[in-house]
């Protein structure tokens, strides 16, 4: 094994203070909830706090904090189709089929597109 | 025949096979699970209402601990390794895999509970999507057990034959750990608290 113990040992301090964090933000979270936030506001607080916890995790226990450029360029291509898969749903907005805008109102055909 | 940089790096990558190969399995778990989460989106904005409370947030809280801690434990069977100090990286690991055991006895109740009251996956749309992301979370976590099963067991000779090899093998079960936790850390809100 080459690893300089001065270096190894002051790496664990890291963890350890991370390790900390997360407990920390894991009860904020809880906290958070427990004064009964409006959803929208709830869902951004949490979303915030998971989003830190995860960076966290992800920069110091997975160490992408100091990567090669090919794990960060394979991550980066990951992040681009992950963000596409997360605004799939809006598709479903956009699909107005079957919605009552497209039914015909009695004495009234409906749209051509649609007979 | 030797399979080549599964110690050293490789010239142009700069990367041993095991770091780049387990990297590259966790991109396809993102999408897996972001494939998931995107459904639970779709669900969830389409829904007339989404039912709160329905979940123990204690048990899932404790959960949390429990994973996080996992994680620490993890890290550190690693850099005992770094300090050549087996023993101590025994008993991280041994640690991880005990948290990980706990965390499925926790799950195991959190079921049990539902299942007792009638509350199957065909209860509700809320529950079909928290058994399928947390059915497919706790079977991640079973695969992690039987790896670091593994290394506790036979997989631990390598550490006298070949100990950089053997501490590649700990990082990458490592890497997939806290990809394991990272996946967590989003689950426990969206599913419990939101």
């Amino acid at each position: 094994m080459h690893a300089d113990p001065a270096e190894v040992k002051q790496t664990i301090r890291r963890y350890m203070m991370v390790g900390a964090a997360l407990f920390a933000g894991t009860v904020i979270t809880v906290a958070a909830n427990q004064v009964h936030l409006a959803i929208p506001l709830a869902i951004t607080v949490a979303l915030i706090i998971a989003s830190v916890k995860g960076s966290m995790v992800a920069g110091v226990f997975m160490h992408l904090s100091h990567e090669k450029k090919w794990i960060y360029g394979a991550l980066l291509v990951t992040v681009a189709f992950f963000i596409v898969l997360m605004f799939v749903p809006l598709l479903t907005v956009s699909d107005t089929i079957g919605r009552p805008e497209h039914v015909a109102a009695p004495g009234h055909a409906a749209p051509a597109e649609h007979r | 025949m030797n399979i080549p940089y599964t110690v050293e790096s490789r010239p142009d990558t700069g990367l041993h096979n095991c770091k780049l190969g387990i990297w590259l399995f966790l991109a396809s778990e993102v999408m897996l699970f972001g494939a998931l989460f995107s459904t639970y989106i779709i669900l969830r904005t389409g829904a007339i209402e989404w039912p709160h409370g329905e979940l123990n947030v204690w048990l899932g809280m404790a959960n949390t601990f429990i994973l996080i801690g996992s994680s620490v434990t993890m890290v550190m069977a690693w850099a005992s390794l770094k300090l050549n100090q087996f023993d101590k990286h025994k008993w991280y690991l041994i640690g991880t895999f005990a948290l990980a055991g706990i965390f499925l006895v926790n799950k195991y109740f959190e079921y049990a509970d539902h299942f007792t009251r009638g509350e199957g996956p065909w209860h509700s749309t809320f529950l079909a999507i928290y058994f399928t992301m947390t059915g497919l979370h706790g079977l991640h976590i079973l695969g992690g057990m039987v790896v670091m099963a593994y290394f506790i067991g036979p997989g631990k000779k390598m550490w006298t034959t070949k100990p950089d090899q053997f501490a590649n093998r700990i990082e990458a079960t490592g890497l997939y750990w806290h990809f394991v936790d990272l996946v967590w850390i989003f689950l426990f809100p969206v599913l419990y608290l939101l």
